[in-house]
C-alpha cells in the first residue's frame, strides 16, 4: 500500500503533456512508432488515436486498482493490463478499418512496449486518483498525437506532395522520396529537435540580455 | 514463408531489413546506450540473448496457442515470456559480471520494453517461420541491433572530440547521424524481400 499523493487537477495536469513535458520532443519516449508509422499524416493520426485510447484506458484501470496491486509485481501487472487494451485496439481496428490496419502492421501490437504508457502508469497512475489520471493521460496522449502529426504531415508533404492524401503542390511537384523512406524519419525528427533547441536557446539568451550585461 | 534458406533469413534480419535502421525497432536503447563502445557491445550481446530466448519460447507458445485456438492471448503471453527472459539475463549478469550490470543500469530492465525483442517474436509469427528459421531470424536481428549500436557508438565517441554548435548537442545530432546511417543501409534494400 502506498500513500495516496493525489494532486489537485489543474489546467497544468492536462497541458504539461502537450507542451512542457511532451513525451516525444522533450522526453524522447516512444521513439519507435514515432519514426516508423509517420510516413503519412493519416497513419500518424491513426497511431496517435490508438495510443491515446490505450493510454487512457490502461491508466484509468491501473489507477482504480492502485490499492490492490502488490508493489513487487506491479510492472508485470501493468504490462498485462496494457496488453489487454492493445489487443482490444488491434481487433477493433482490424474490424473497422482494414486499410489503416494493413498500413500500420505490427506497430499496433507494439504499442504494448511503448515506454510512454508504462512510464505514465508507474509515475502517475499508481499514485493519483482516477479522474486526475484520466486528465493527465489525455494530455500526454494528445501531446503524442500532436507530435506524430507534426512529423507525419512534414514527411507526407515533402515525400508525396500531399496532406491526408489530398494533393497540395499540384502536378509538377517532384517528391522527395527520401522523406517517406526510413532516413527521412530520423532527419525530420532531428530537425524538429534542432528547431526547438534553437528556440529555447534564443529565449534563454534574450532573458540573459534583459537581466544584465555582466551576468554573462 | 517456407523455403527461405537460413543464411538468407539471417542476412535479411541483420542487414537488409536492419531492425534499428530500416524498421525503427529498439530506438530507445539505440539512442540511450550508444555513448561508449564497451557498453554498446555488452548491451547488444544482452539484447541478442534475450531475443534468442524469447524467440524460441514464442515459437513454442504459438504452437500451443494455435492448438487450443486462443490466439488472442498471443500478445499477452509473448510479453510475459520476454519479461521473464529479461529477468533471467539480469540475474545472471548481476552474479557473473557486476561491473557490467552497473554500467548498463536502467537500460537492462528496459530491454523488456525494447520493441525489437517483441518485434522479433511478432514478425516470426507473422512470417510463419519454422523453428530453425525463427532461431536464425532472432540471431540475425540481434546481430543487426548490435551492429547498429556499435556503429553509432563509434561515431559518437569520435564526436566527443569535435566541436559542434551548442543547439546541436544531444539528441538532435544523434538523430541526424542515425539518419545518415539509415541512408547508407538503404543501399542494401534491393537485395532482400
Amino acid at each position: 500500500m502506498r500513500p495516496d499523493l493525489t494532486q489537485p487537477i489543474t489546467m497544468d495536469t492536462f497541458l504539461r503533456g502537450i507542451w512542457r513535458e511532451n513525451p516525444v520532443f522533450v522526453a524522447l519516449l516512444g521513439m519507435c512508432p514515432v519514426l516508423a508509422v509517420t510516413n503519412t499524416a493519416t497513419n500518424s493520426l491513426a497511431m496517435g488515436v490508438s495510443t491515446l485510447f490505450v493510454l487512457i484506458g490502461s491508466n484509468v484501470l491501473i489507477s482504480m486498482l492502485r490499492h490492490f496491486i502488490p508493489k513487487q509485481v506491479r510492472i508485470a501487472t501493468y504490462i498485462v493490463i496494457i496488453a489487454t487494451f492493445v489487443t482490444m485496439v488491434d481487433y477493433i481496428l482490424q474490424a473497422f478499418s482494414p486499410a489503416v490496419y494493413a498500413a500500420l502492421g505490427a506497430f499496433i501490437q507494439l504499442i504494448v512496449v511503448n515506454c510512454i504508457i508504462l512510464g505514465r502508469a508507474e509515475s502517475y497512475a499508481s499514485k493519483n486518483a482516477v479522474l486526475s489520471t484520466a486528465v493527465n493521460a489525455a494530455g500526454m496522449g494528445l501531446g503524442f498525437t500532436l507530435a506524430l502529426l507534426m512529423l507525419g504531415s512534414v514527411r507526407e508533404l515533402f515525400g508525396m506532395g500531399s496532406l491526408f492524401g489530398v494533393p497540395v503542390f499540384g502536378e509538377s511537384f517532384q517528391p522527395w522520396l527520401v522523406m517517406i523512406l526510413p532516413p527521412g524519419g530520423f532527419f525530420v525528427l532531428g530537425s524538429w529537435l534542432l528547431l526547438f533547441a534553437w528556440w529555447r536557446e534564443r529565449k534563454a539568451r534574450k532573458a540573459l540580455v534583459e537581466e544584465a550585461a555582466h551576468a554573462r | 514463408m517456407q523455403g527461405e534458406s537460413l543464411t538468407f533469413v539471417f542476412l535479411n534480419a541483420a542487414i537488409i531489413n536492419n531492425f534499428v535502421l530500416a524498421m525503427f525497432l529498439g530506438i530507445c536503447p539505440f539512442l540511450g546506450v550508444s555513448g561508449k563502445l564497451k557498453t554498446a557491445s555488452s548491451m547488444g550481446a544482452a539484447t541478442t540473448l534475450v531475443m534468442l530466448i524469447s524467440s524460441v519460447s514464442a515459437y513454442g507458445l504459438n504452437v500451443l496457442l494455435t492448438s487450443f485456438e486462443i490466439e488472442f492471448l498471443r500478445l499477452i503471453s509473448y510479453i510475459a515470456v520476454i519479461a521473464s527472459a529479461v529477468q533471467l539475463v539480469e540475474m545472471s549478469m548481476k552474479k557473473f559480471s557486476p561491473g557490467l550490470f552497473r554500467a548498463l543500469g536502467i537500460y537492462l530492465p528496459l530491454i523488456t520494453t525494447n520493441c525489437a525483442v517483441l518485434g522479433v517474436a511478432l514478425f516470426q509469427t507473422a512470417k510463419e517461420y519454422d523453428f530453425l528459421q525463427a532461431t536464425s531470424y532472432s540471431l540475425g536481428a540481434g546481430a543487426g541491433f548490435t551492429l547498429a549500436l556499435l556503429l553509432m557508438a563509434g561515431l559518437r565517441e569520435k564526436l566527443e572530440l569535435s566541436t559542434v554548435p551548442r543547439i546541436a548537442q544531444g539528441a538532435g545530432l544523434s538523430l541526424m547521424l542515425a539518419g545518415l546511417l539509415s541512408l547508407s543501409f538503404m543501399g542494401f534494400a534491393g537485395l532482400g524481400g
